[in-house]
């Protein structure tokens, strides 16, 4: 296992399964009387939000907690910069208590990376600007893996504003390492710069038309539709909330359709949602919608991230650079 | 997802230059006595769960049943009890992937559990399957059945049932090798070199 | 001041030749044999060098007044000595902008002050370099400091009507605009890597090149619109290139610089989001830096401008969409251009000197610097060793920063001296200390 989690791509496929594998024993552990597990006794690991997120940040802090790591919650919010103190500065300072890991949100991306370079702790991205969240893409994944099992040569199309999605970015990367076909389907103003070479060296579809997504080829597997923030109509991006859902919303009709096709097809979102503008309240709460079962995955995956990231002997592992064990 | 391959035997390599102190007939016969050993010591097989420990002592576990009830005409719920998440020596080991613990219909809450496993040495996955079964819930009553004990304990734990029990240094290692398991025939040999706590 | 004989060096690569110079101007050339040595004399034996005409820097951050704690005017000039640079154009865009005639005759000052090569400071267009308000261009070029760049570099001169009326206006005395070319409705606040495969993979807000090209296009129109002459800083991409190429052979008076990270470094170094690669304009992908390349060597780019731009580790210790703009490049200059440039065949040590020196000092109207190695020329002088190989180390900087893109890397060339008016201002790397001069 890598000592950071930083990308989606940070992980082989032997290592996702492994991850999904644990999840699985931990998604078991949640639903006993007693759900403590000693695994992570005397690990320090904090959470470090520079970005409200209640959901993912309770999410891993009862991750850590019932595997009886200490989990200290520190909300760093408004940028650093805007307080004068440097982003190394802030993250050093809290890293100069002895932690073992380091749960980063933050609206700029890449600034788990950064700080993965300045800390000895491992860095778990929970999330960076419009980058990416790894544990989202293994929750996501851990769900559909359920549902469906090996996800190789199924197909999973993703919908919505690609352009600002960390969920988009590191869905494609690790849905890519363990084999689907993905498509991907958004305006072109919502597509990613890039996106066509990005797509050719990858191979994931790009379209610009939901309905040819949807209807045309072999049927879905999996519809994941991405949140959409009306805000991106002032930018310019589509004219309104209504051409928007038309063009690109899991309406009703869509699902039917879709279930047409293959009546198993899952439904996924990764919340919050949008009803009305990117998912129909008929989608979301449907036969076929698993958006639930992403959330209740969330602990049992990053109990997971955490067990696999942290419980190994460091010592051994980071013996070149000559850092001690974590303690 | 592999997790069913992960589940499926695989045989590990036996040592050449190891020697066979049990076989075939002689695991039979060890577990045979101990199925007995145990129906008499519960006066029966009522409010009986086994339980192994991943991954041999599942295997054993799920043996012992068949014995049992081929004795008493009673089937007894057999389950797994994975102590990966409750070893002390997590830090010091490269991480490993927990197994699964699956646990009976009928709960562990005031039955008698017996823990069955392939060696017992130094006491500390038994210490960590008491750990494990506590977060479970509360029997009424603990027992530990082993193929093997073969000694040098470091915690005050001793089995109710062994099989064999068997001398060694520090030096040896154990290695128990079972056809459901491993896909060769059932042997119990000692070979020289880094000792090791059986065949997890 | 006492003599000053270099001794062996080939002049412009070429010939061998020993120089001799006095007050401050080149004596004596001898190809034919050496010069005699009377005991004053400092010698430097340049066997093995090139002598040239001193390098001029068109775009230079040096930071004060206002961020003293990154770059002085001293500790800019020693690194610009050291880098073989005589004469460096200062960027407007300090605290308090240089918008007015005193501003521009401080800079001036410590210019003089600091001693090492002549500082010559650069007017803002604008007043605060708002974009709304000419500054006070006239009073500024009229002022002892005779400033003849203006430029509000940093912003962008984004609207066509204060740009058209600044060209108009410094006709009267024969100014140049050196214009920022980024559309800031096009490449916002925010954007901080080019806009392509790695800003999508990494989720940064993007930097199109259609932002320059389009700015170069519309001040192209401008400048032959109102007979006016613009310079383009740090060009960029490949369309901005064909956007020049295409004015030149219209005859507009426009002229570009491309800095020396821009023909050297790609924005796949990007990936592992190190502020230290966060410069504006954006590191571009390979084929841009291709045509750049292409682009100076056939001269539609006039001249190689550093736009050193030091930064406060804390300011760039940033997330890196937050942290600041910029990098050093004084230092680094030659050693990079002449192994992009002239090491891999691209083109000659005498064009290294036409961009790096020669179009420089005519674009700036330097009539001192850019000169010829001939007797009755200013001796402002670089010697370099193009067959020695160098590797950059961030710690022997003289700048205050450390924000080296070059750090650990080696290119084949150095600087081995710099004279400035027969004044040896560094040797070897390191910069002497000033000496105040007289130049009433």
């Amino acid at each position: 296992m890598p000592r950071h989690l930083l990308s989606a791509a940070d992980l082989d496929r032997d290592e996702v399964i492994e991850i999904l594998e644990t999840a699985a024993s931990m998604h078991d552990i949640q639903r006993r009387d007693v759900k403590k597990l000693p695994a992570l006794r005397g690990r320090t690991v904090i959470n470090l939000f520079f970005e409200d997120s209640t959901r993912t940040r309770s999410s891993f802090e009862i991750a850590g907690k019932w595997m009886s790591a200490d989990t200290i919650n520190i909300t760093a919010k408004g940028s650093s910069a805007s307080k004068g103190e440097s982003l190394r500065d802030t993250v050093l300072t809290i890293t100069a208590m002895a932690v073992d890991a380091l749960v980063i949100r933050h609206s700029a991306s890449g600034a788990c990376r950064q700080v993965a370079g300045w800390v000895d702790a491992s860095v778990i991205n929970a999330g960076d600007g419009t980058h990416e969240h790894p544990t989202q893409a293994l929750l996501d994944a851990y769900t559909m893996t359920r549902r469906l099992g090996d996800l190789a040569g199924r197909r999973v199309v993703i919908v919505g504003d690609l352009t600002h999605s960390r969920v988009f970015r590191s869905n494609v990367l690790l849905l890519g390492t363990l084999g689907a076909d993905v498509t991907v389907v958004a305006p072109p103003t919502l597509m990613p710069s890039g996106a066509a070479e990005w797509s050719r060296r990858d191979g994931f579809v790009l379209s610009h038309d939901l309905d040819e997504a949807l209807f045309v080829g072999p049927a879905a597997d999996v519809v994941m539709m991405l949140r959409v923030q009306r805000e991106r109509m002032s930018g310019g991006f589509f004219p309104t909330a209504r051409e928007y859902s038309v063009g690109y919303g899991l309406s009703r009709e869509r699902v039917e359709r879709l279930r047409r096709r293959n009546e198993d097809v899952l439904v996924m979102h990764p919340g919050p949602m949008n009803r009305g503008l990117e998912i129909s309240a008929d989608a979301a709460d449907g036969l076929g919608s698993v958006i639930l079962d992403q959330v209740s995955a969330g602990v049992a995956v990053r109990m997971a991230v955490l067990y696999h990231l942290l419980s190994g002997d460091h010592s051994v592992r980071d013996q070149d650079s000559g850092r001690e064990g974590t303690t | 997802m592999t997790r069913t391959d992960r589940e499926v035997p695989q045989g590990h390599p036996v040592d050449p230059e190891s020697r066979i102190v049990l076989g075939p007939d002689d695991i039979a016969r060890a577990l045979r006595r101990i199925a007995h050993e145990i129906l008499e010591s519960n006066k029966g097989a009522e409010d009986l769960v086994l339980l192994g420990i991943p991954s041999r002592g599942v295997t054993l576990a799920q043996r012992l049943a068949v014995l049992i009830e081929e004795v008493e005409g009673t089937a007894v719920p057999v389950g797994s009890l994975d102590i990966t998440l409750h070893r002390d020596d997590l830090r010091s080991q490269p991480t490993r992937t927990p197994m699964r613990t699956e646990i009976p219909g009928c709960g562990v809450d005031g039955m008698v559990v017996v823990l069955v496993d392939d060696v017992l040495y130094s006491g500390r996955t038994v210490r960590a399957a008491l750990d494990a079964l506590s977060d479970l819930g509360r029997p009424k009553a603990v027992r530990l059945a082993v193929l093997v004990d073969r000694g040098h304990r470091e915690l005050p734990i001793r089995a109710d049932h062994v099989g064999k029990n068997l001398p060694t240094s520090h030096a040896e290692k154990v290695q128990v090798r079972l056809r459901a398991h491993d896909g060769i025939e059932d042997t119990v040999r000692i070979a020289a070199g880094p000792s090791h706590v059986g065949g997890r | 001041m006492s003599d000053l004989l270099i001794a062996g060096a080939r002049i412009l690569g070429a010939t061998s030749a020993d120089i001799l110079v006095r007050d401050g101007v080149v004596a004596q050339v001898s190809t034919t044999g050496p010069i005699d040595r009377p005991g004053s004399t400092e010698v430097i034996d340049a066997d093995g060098l090139a002598v040239l005409p001193g390098f001029v820097d068109l775009h230079t951050h040096l930071r004060e007044p206002g961020r003293e704690d990154t770059e002085t005017v001293a500790t800019g000039s020693a690194a610009a000595a050291a880098g073989g640079f005589t004469a460096v154009l200062a960027m407007a865009n300090t605290d308090p902008v240089t918008d007015t005639a005193e501003a521009a005759v401080h800079i001036l000052d410590l210019g003089r002050a600091a001693g090492l090569v002549d500082v010559q400071p650069v007017g803002a267009v604008t007043k605060r370099l708002a974009g709304d308000e000419l500054a006070e261009l006239g009073l500024m070029a009229r002022s002892r400091a005779r400033v003849t760049v203006f430029s509000d570099d940093g912003r962008c001169v984004a609207d066509a009507r204060i740009m058209r009326r600044a060209l108009e206006y410094i006709r009267a005395f024969g100014g140049v605009v050196s214009q920022h070319s980024q559309d800031p409705r096009l490449a916002d606040g925010t954007a901080c890597c080019h806009e392509g495969e790695v800003s999508g993979r990494l989720g940064l807000p993007g930097w199109p090149a259609v932002a320059e090209s389009t700015v170069i296009a519309r001040d192209a129109m401008l400048a032959r619109h109102t007979g006016s002459r613009v310079h383009v800083a740090h060009v960029s991409t490949a369309e901005g290139v064909d956007v020049l190429r295409w004015a030149k052979a219209q005859g507009v008076a426009i002229t570009a610089e491309v800095t020396p990270h821009h023909l050297a470094l790609d924005v796949d170094l990007v990936r592992d989001y190190d502020p230290v690669h966060k410069v504006n304009p954006p590191l571009r992908p390979q084929g841009d830096v291709e045509a750049l390349r292409e682009a100076l060597a056939d001269g539609t780019i006039d001249a190689v401008a550093t736009d050193h731009a030091p930064h406060a580790r804390h300011d760039k210790e940033h997330a890196f969409v937050d942290a600041a703009f910029g990098m050093l490049g004084l230092e680094t200059a030659f050693s990079v251009v002449h192994d992009v440039m002239v090491r891999s065949g691209r083109m000659g040590l005498s064009d290294l000197v036409e961009r790096m020196s020669v179009a420089p000092a005519r674009i700036a109207r330097l009539d001192t610097h850019g000169r010829p190695v001939a007797v009755g020329e200013p001796a402002n002088l670089v010697l370099v060793d193009p067959d020695a190989s160098v590797t950059v180390d961030r710690d022997a900087s003289h700048s205050l920063s450390r924000n080296n893109p070059w750090h650990g890397r080696t290119f084949t060339g150095a600087v081995h001296a710099t004279i400035l008016r027969g004044r040896v201002t560094a040797l070897g790397g390191r910069a002497h200390a000033g000496e105040q001069e007289d130049r009433s």
